[in-house]
């Protein structure tokens, strides 16, 4: 069976079998995003957006939609992932939300977070006007693909100058039930005026399995709003795992995203953000670390439609064995969008002889009134600073460790959450000194 | 020299300067003073012709001319100089090119011959020493990659080079150490001539324990509210600027 | 402010007259019997004609690349011309044989073919439609053994050296517009300078298109032998025409162990009016192979043409070879540019550098496309690239599309991009100094080029500032 016959297969019996239910525009708007996707098939390299990354893998493998099942996790299962035990939390083990290990009683009434299940439940008319209208899937096979499968996912909306203090913490948990199985968890938050809130999405692995998680996230910034949206990507090595984040801001409106991405053995994340109102802000950040035959694909891209907008962009990737990263970075300035200042930075460091890395970093300016820089770098770690720690007794082993803890860590600073930014600086420590990090 | 009447100048919409009236006289020294946002960064780049300020009434008479009917480079190459707060770097073009281009215009407007580049050479090399700045500096780009106070100096340079009969140095000593600011206000006092006359812009007495004025404008809400003597910097530096404002409020 | 840089960017094209001359010109229309009446008239010899037919039957299996960033209607190939030659030209003729009419055309364009007048150590090729009009300084070229002379002439020549090299580093099935030059080009230049001769003249080609609704098709190969050195001029200009007409030309450089070649353009062709009627489709291919050692430089200031396609290029294939790109690209009114360069790094300890400078005005779109691109065995490759683009008035573009591909964890690279537009503090501090707003725009302008236009030889300098119309005296060190 072709790759395409597999899904149509499955999104015919997803249609009989309860994918029919909640209110009548959603199976319309599924049957929309499988025609395309069926119409546009899985990317080719052919594509200019996945030149440099092949999919076939994930074609190939024909990966099933997964029927509802009770698990086996327990609280203590998931506690090493609780990245602090005070934040909200919604936890869901193969793309099912579990209750029993989800706990968000304390936020404020006027806040309404929720399961995208039930948010269809209790507010279909206000979720028909938001699902859907950023993540565009007209030339985009995995959007098209998540919107025609998706099953669950979490529902934020934070009303006028409401502020969520603690972060929302929303947690995947893959297990080995998920051998062979398509996850396409939704993630739609709508910032109001002068609201803010913080969400940290985190992937993760219990046992090992080969699956497609196909993760879609629509933020909404609007007028004054602060958005901060962490995404964790850190599945087991036989996993495939896709996103795409767009966000869209208003004026004011400030975006920060920052994109951890170490598992998977295939993994692609698209990072995108309209600039809509004067003086908006989007500081776009990212780490990734990878080794073996792990392939990463970082892709960001950075509208400037209105004017007086700034964004920053800092993307750095750490590579061992026989890794391939990639990084493609597009900042848009529209006409209209005078006195944007746009900076992005883009840094590979490659720790093996067979790794490699292809950066793309493209600008395209129709303004004249505008400040944009982009650079990029790629190489080893640098002599000099090796021969310093050397030259003060470090060994040759310690100080190599030492500095490419140090490359990751300047992009771990703009984590503006303590308790994640300590969280991941100890990993990546760990990762690279084999030591814990005082 | 310079006589400012009624002055009335708007960014857009805003009107900063809400009548301004001023006698300057060759030979003089003025300090204009005044807190962030009175104005008076907005009076010199008015006098400099900055085309981001409209004149909405008001005239500005100098030696004899309309000053306000003439292009921001015919002011130039009549004698006035603005030293810039924020100097603007120009990459690729160096220092002494750029120098001797603005000379040279200077110089062709009053029917005077060009300098080729040696020629030119000699005349830098005396104005270098007003402002102890080595001879290297010429050939950087100009005022690209240099530091506050560098940026400070070279503006100090070009005064030194083009001569001007009315200096207007704008918020000079903003930004600089001490030697900095000798090594600025040094180059200013020997540039001192009984034929040109400087307007010191400033928000703090500093700089004028170096440059002593002749009479202290005090500039608040885009109006002259209190002119006086050097003593009033000194009053100012020890009481603030609150006297002065509340009448006004009142 | 925006008066003054209109009217500064907006200068007359001066090259845009017609030589009335008789002309050889054959039908329009490409096909075997096109290829095969081109083949003829050059008498060319059977493997050459045989390699243009294997050219043109790949060529009809391929298509116009679609990825450049510019937009023009379909080109019909069938109605151009792919011939057209002045028929007072005769082979092998001596410059004083050369028709008065052609001499006052080059005069015009200020490049002096006649004994008298012409440049003092330089020698020019002068291509006029389809063929060379003539080249001088030969005699003097021949005592260091350097050979200089129109493609034709080495066809008939040196057969050994054009047919080992040809094709070497552009194959007839490199690209659409390589396949279709390898079938119809017409002439072109071919130097070859022997082993350790530093050439003592720079070499000059000098490009005119004259016919209407006809292509030009130039094919210039370039070999430095071991050791040898040669700096390469190539100049162009076309008439006002309101057709659009097709330029595709290719340029090989092979230069061998510890050679170095510089080649260096100043292109003008007609770029059309304001509207987009006429000018110039200018899809070129050059690429340069550097063995070990040796260093290919391309130096490009590109002002004309309604759409320029072009990617001087360098394969680094031995060890310790360089390649160098300094690019200046101007658009305006509605001219379109996809122009950058590819670095391939082969070899060990290979080196680049990359410079490019685009200026877009009126609304003019420029976009830079480069890669760079280190195989896996090319140990301690290094490249720096800077891309940096300026923006006059709020109606052009300026996009940058740069592809980094590092297989060696030895290699470093940086890529700096910059965008900015001229600012209007810029000028008023100039303005402030006395200068006017011409001469504040011009100044910051050569600024912004200045480390290209110091990579150009001295007599093309002067042109490229004033085809830019810009005083660069005293500011380019």
């Amino acid at each position: 069976m072709s790759p395409l016959a597999n899904y149509a297969e499955q999104f015919a019996a997803t249609a009989t079998a309860g994918g029919a239910e909640g209110p009548a525009w959603l199976p319309a708007l599924r049957q929309r995003a499988f025609d395309r996707f069926h119409a546009l098939g899985f990317p080719t390299t052919r594509n200019e957006d996945w030149h440099f990354t092949s999919v076939t893998p994930i074609a190939e493998r024909r990966f099933k939609t997964l029927k509802p099942a009770p698990t086996a996790l327990t609280g203590a299962d998931v506690a090493p992932f609780l990245i602090d035990p005070s934040w909200h939390r919604l936890v869901f083990v193969n793309g099912q939300f579990e209750p029993g290990l989800s706990q968000f009683a304390g936020l404020p009434a006027e806040v309404h977070v929720s399961t995208l299940a039930e948010a269809l439940r209790e507010r279909p008319e206000w979720v028909q006007a938001h699902l859907g209208s950023l993540a565009a899937f007209d030339d985009a096979a995995f959007t098209a693909l998540n919107t025609a499968f998706v099953q669950d996912g979490v529902v934020v909306h934070v009303p006028v100058e409401e502020t969520v203090d603690t972060p929302l913490h929303i947690l995947h948990v893959i297990d080995a039930q998920a051998q062979g199985a398509a996850i396409h968890p939704r993630l739609l938050v709508v910032a109001d005026r002068a609201s803010a809130i913080t969400v940290v999405e985190q992937f993760v692995e219990l046992g090992a399995s080969e699956h497609l998680v196909n993760a879609v996230a629509e933020i909404v910034v609007a007028d004054g709003a602060r958005v901060a949206h962490y995404k964790l990507q850190r599945e087991g090595s036989a996993a495939y795992h896709v996103g795409t984040v767009q966000a869209t801001q208003g004026r004011d409106a400030a975006f920060h995203s920052f994109s951890f991405a170490e598992g998977a053995a295939l993994s692609r994340t698209n990072i995108y953000t309209k600039l809509h109102g004067v003086n908006g802000e989007a500081r776009l950040n990212g780490l990734y670390l990878i080794d073996g035959n792990q392939h990463a694909d970082h892709q960001t891209f950075v509208e400037h439609i209105a004017e007086a907008c700034a964004s920053r962009e800092l993307y750095k990737g750490i590579l061992d064995g026989s890794s391939h990263g990639v990084f493609n970075g597009k900042v848009y300035v529209d006409p209209e969008a005078q006195k944007t200042d746009g900076k992005q930075t883009n840094k590979a460091l490659l720790l093996s002889e067979q790794a490699r890395v292809d950066t793309k970093p493209q600008l395209e300016i129709f303004a004249d009134d505008v400040k944009c820089t982009h650079g990029a770098t790629v190489g080893r770690l640098d002599a000099m600073p090796l021969f310093y720690l050397k030259s003060r007794g470090i060994s040759a082993e310690n100080a190599k460790a030492l500095l490419t803890y140090a490359f990751a860590a300047e992009v771990l600073e703009t984590i503006e959450v303590d308790t994640l930014r300590l969280e991941l600086e100890r990993a990546v420590f760990a990762r690279f000194t084999h030591t814990a990090l005082e | 020299m310079l006589t400012i009447t009624n002055l009335h100048a708007s960014a857009g919409d805003k009107e900063i300067l809400k009548g301004i009236s001023l006698t300057i006289n060759a030979g003089e020294v003025h300090a204009i003073m005044g807190p962030n946002g009175s104005g008076k960064s907005t009076l010199a780049q008015v006098i400099a012709g900055h085309p981001g300020y409209e004149v909405t009434a008001g005239t500005i008479e100098y030696l004899g001319q309309d000053l306000l009917e003439l292009e921001a480079e015919e002011r130039a190459q009549a004698g006035v100089f603005l030293a810039f707060q924020y100097p603007i770097e120009i990459p690729g073009v160096t220092n002494a090119y750029f120098l001797r281009a603005a000379y040279n215009e200077i110089r062709k407007a009053h029917g005077q011959p060009e300098l080729d580049p040696i020629e030119f050479l000699d005349v830098m090399e005396e104005k270098l020493k007003v402002v102890e700045m080595d001879a290297s500096m010429m050939q950087r780009s100009v005022n690209a990659g240099f530091s506050g106070g560098e940026k400070k100096r070279n503006e100090i340079l070009q005064m030194a080079v083009l001569a001007p009969k009315l200096a207007v140095l704008d918020e000079t000593d903003s930004g600089l150490d001490i030697d900095a600011l000798r090594i600025v206000a040094e180059g200013v006092n020997k540039l001192k001539r009984p034929d040109n006359a400087t307007i010191v812009v400033t928000h703090y007495q500093r700089l004028l324990n170096y440059i002593v004025p002749d009479h202290v404008h005090v500039l608040a809400g885009g109006r002259i509210i209190k002119s006086g003597g050097k003593e009033l910097a000194l009053e100012l530096e020890a009481k603030g600027y609150d006297w002065l404002l509340e009448p006004v409020g009142a | 402010m925006s008066a003054s840089i209109e009217s500064l960017v907006n200068k007359e094209y001066a090259y845009g007259f017609v030589t009335d001359i008789e002309s050889d010109t054959i039908p329009p229309g490409l096909s075997e019997a096109t290829i095969r009446l081109i083949s003829a008239k050059k008498e060319e010899p059977e493997w050459l004609l045989d390699w243009r037919l294997k050219a043109f039957r790949r060529w009809q299996t391929m298509t116009e690349p679609r990825w450049p960033n510019v937009t023009y209607d379909p080109i019909d190939y069938q109605a151009h011309t792919y011939y057209s030659a002045p028929k007072s030209v005769k082979p092998l003729q001596s410059l004083d044989e050369v028709d008065p009419e052609l001499l006052k055309t080059y005069e015009k364009l200020g490049i002096s073919l006649t004994e008298q007048k012409r440049l003092s150590g330089v020698a020019v090729d002068a291509i006029f439609d389809s063929v060379s009009v003539g080249t001088t300084m030969k005699s003097e070229l021949a005592k260091a053994g350097v050979i200089f002379c129109s493609f034709g002439e080495a066809v008939r020549e040196h057969p050994e050296l054009v047919q080992k090299y040809l094709g070497s580093v552009v194959p007839y099935s490199d690209n659409f517009f390589a396949a279709l030059n390898s079938a119809v080009f017409s002439d072109g230049s071919f130097v070859y300078v022997p082993k350790g001769v530093t050439c003592p003249l720079d070499l000059s080609t000098y490009f005119r298109i004259n016919a209407a609704n006809t292509g030009q098709f130039e094919r210039t190969l370039i070999v430095a032998d071991e050791g040898a050195s040669v700096s390469y001029l190539e100049g162009c200009t076309a008439p006002k025409r309101d057709e659009h007409q097709l330029h595709a030309a290719v340029v090989e450089i092979v230069a061998l162990d510890r050679a170095t070649v510089k080649y260096s353009t100043v292109q003008n062709w007609y770029a059309g009016d304001s509207e987009g009627k006429g000018g110039i489709y200018n899809f070129v291919t050059k690429r340069g192979k550097a063995l070990t050692g040796a260093k290919i430089s391309w130096t490009q200031v590109e002002t004309g043409s309604a759409i320029t396609w072009k990617y001087p290029s360098v394969i680094l294939q031995g060890d310790d070879s360089v390649g160098e790109f300094y690019s200046v690209a101007v658009v305006n009114g509605a001219q379109q540019a996809d122009t950058g360069t590819k670095m391939i790094h082969i070899g060990r300890n290979t080196r680049s550098t990359i410079i490019s400078k685009g200026i877009s005005a009126g609304r003019g779109q420029n976009s830079y496309r480069g890669q760079v691109k280190v195989l896996p065995k090319a140990a301690g490759a290094r490249n720096y690239t800077q891309c940096d683009s300026m923006l006059i008035g709020n109606r052009c573009g300026a996009h940058t599309f740069p592809y980094i591909e590092v297989a060696n964890n030895s290699a470093t690279l940086e890529h700096e991009a910059s965008t900015s537009k001229i600012g209007e503090d810029q000028i008023f501090y100039c303005k402030a100094r006395g200068l006017n707003a011409e001469h504040a725009i011009s100044l910051i302008v050569a600024g912004f080029c200045k480390e290209v236009f110091k990579e150009l030889p001295m007599e093309f300098a002067l042109e490229a500032q004033q085809l830019l119309g810009i005083s660069l005296e005293g500011s380019v060190g």
